[in-house]
């Protein structure tokens, strides 16, 4: 198996963790990432509130790189705001057919050129499709046993597209997780809203909806994310939200990929527990 | 172009983006769907549902005074959820733009997006530790900053961020593209 590895930005700063495990699992399951040197950022969230032509001439930049390169494969995507927009120029060309002819103008200007097809899937999607709980299982050689996980899917790594589990009441991170010999927390938040953005700009929202799940996660050692905005509006102000809520909403967050990495028994080196900003005693006690 | 028919042409392209989101919302039959899936709607002055009736009977200023649009955290579940299958949630991102474009969008997010997209302009990619220090002096406010210094400090205690040097002058990265962007948008 093959891919076109699209980091995104988040993941060369406050999500490095998560790059380097997921690089980690990746060569583990023996599955080739293939980089694009040259790649840009995918508008984020902000493009699409300064202008639609942007916010899709963006992402397009990176899939006309790797269209470039003439080579039958799927992009993997860890953060789900690029998955999101990368997924978009697809879904949009179909619809609007002089959307594509715009970009392609835009692109001249780089000497690159789109003309759609290549498809651009989440993470989870390829762990949890293309992958599969059988094949981590079979790799698995110290089990998490004792560890009940809460597994977090956030939004726009199910909507609006979706395609791979259910956008509403998601469940393809559960076979994965009793892979890793965990134990899943039950909960009914995960894929309710974090806040996103907002906690950078409407601070007392994201702090009220990201209270709501960790007060949900309770009971549980850790969060497993798949995005690195959510992964940080959980583990990143969780002083400031316990302190809202007036109770201590402290808890372990991690990334989906560190967890398969500590059951695959991969070195400090693969998992960098050190870079999670919330990770707690006893659960290092667990571990 | 003078003020005046400056002023005059903005006001057009706001009729007619107005009427593009209005045409997005025409089938809307108030059942609320939206309002009851949205996460932020507790915090708004008009609910999601209460906002489409408003495009649907072109109140635009009220609608661009209020605060319900910029609340949206693109969660996409009015989206996923609504029985005719309109786009809510890209109608909020067109309402933000229009609000950019006339220059009264709420300040805080505003700031936040542009300094976003110079800095994606600049480098290709975002530096985070430049974005928020940017974005923090587009503000100029002294409280802000220090509501975030401990989160950046930790950041920077694990080498998550690091200070880079800025790059003021020279062509950005992806200076034709965005260039391109303005001329096309300008042409329709």
């Amino acid at each position: 198996m093959k891919y076109f590895y699209y980091s995104g930005c988040s993941l060369e700063g406050t999500a490095l963790e998560y790059d380097i495990s997921t690089r980690a699992v990746m060569q583990a399951l023996g599955i080739e990432l293939i980089e694009l040197d040259d790649w840009t950022c995918c508008g984020a969230s902000a493009a699409e509130t300064v202008s639609e032509l942007l916010s899709m001439v963006l992402p397009a930049r990176n899939l006309a790189l790797a269209a470039k390169m003439n080579m039958d494969c799927d992009f993997l995507i860890p953060c789900s705001a690029c998955y999101l927009n990368l997924r978009k120029v697809d879904e949009h060309i179909g619809k609007d057919e002089g959307l594509l002819e715009k970009i392609n103008e835009v692109l001249q200007e780089e000497e690159l050129s789109y003309r759609g097809g290549i498809k651009s899937r989440h993470l989870l999607d390829v762990i949890s499709t293309d992958i599969g709980a059988g094949m981590i299982e079979a790799r698995v050689n110290r089990k998490l046993s004792g560890l009940r996980i809460a597994p977090y899917y956030g939004c726009q790594a199910l909507r609006p597209y979706g395609g791979y589990d259910d956008p509403e009441q998601p469940r393809c991170m559960e076979p994965l997780i009793e892979a890793l010999g965990a134990e899943v927390h039950p909960w009914a938040m995960a894929a309710k809203c974090c806040g996103a953005g907002l906690m950078t700009t409407k601070k007392e929202i994201a702090v009220e909806l990201t209270g709501e799940l960790l007060k949900a996660a309770k009971g549980a050692d850790c969060i497993a994310t798949v995005c690195p905005m959510c992964q940080m509006n959980l583990d990143s102000y969780q002083r400031t939200v316990s302190q809202a809520k007036g109770e201590d909403l402290r808890i372990s967050v991690l990334y989906l990929p560190q967890l398969i990495g500590m059951a695959f028994g991969l070195p400090e080196k693969d998992i960098k527990l050190e870079l999670n900003m919330a990770v707690s005693d006893s659960l290092r006690a667990k571990l | 172009m003078s003020d005046e028919k400056l002023e005059l042409a903005e006001a057009h392209t706001a009729v007619d983006f107005m009427a593009s989101i209005r045409e997005n919302i025409q089938a809307c039959m108030q059942c609320g769907t939206c309002t009851g899936s949205c996460g932020s709607a507790y915090a708004m002055d008009f609910t999601p549902r209460q906002m489409w009736r408003m495009i649907q009977l072109g109140l635009v200023d009220e609608i661009l005074r209020s605060r319900t649009f910029s609340l949206c955290s693109s969660c996409y579940y009015c989206t996923l959820r609504c029985p005719r299958g309109l786009p809510l949630t890209e109608t909020i991102h067109a309402l933000k733009q229009l609000a950019v474009a006339k220059g009264i969008a709420e300040k805080k997010g505003a700031r936040f997006y542009q300094t976003f997209l110079d800095t994606v302009r600049r480098y290709g990619r975002v530096r985070e530790m430049e974005l928020m220090a940017r974005y923090f002096l587009s503000m100029k406010s002294p409280m802000l900053p220090l509501s975030f210094t401990p989160l950046g400090m930790r950041l920077m205690i694990k080498k998550k961020v690091s200070p880079e040097m800025p790059k003021f002058f020279g062509p950005g990265k992806l200076e034709g593209i965005f260039r391109k962007v303005r001329e096309l948008e300008a042409r329709s």
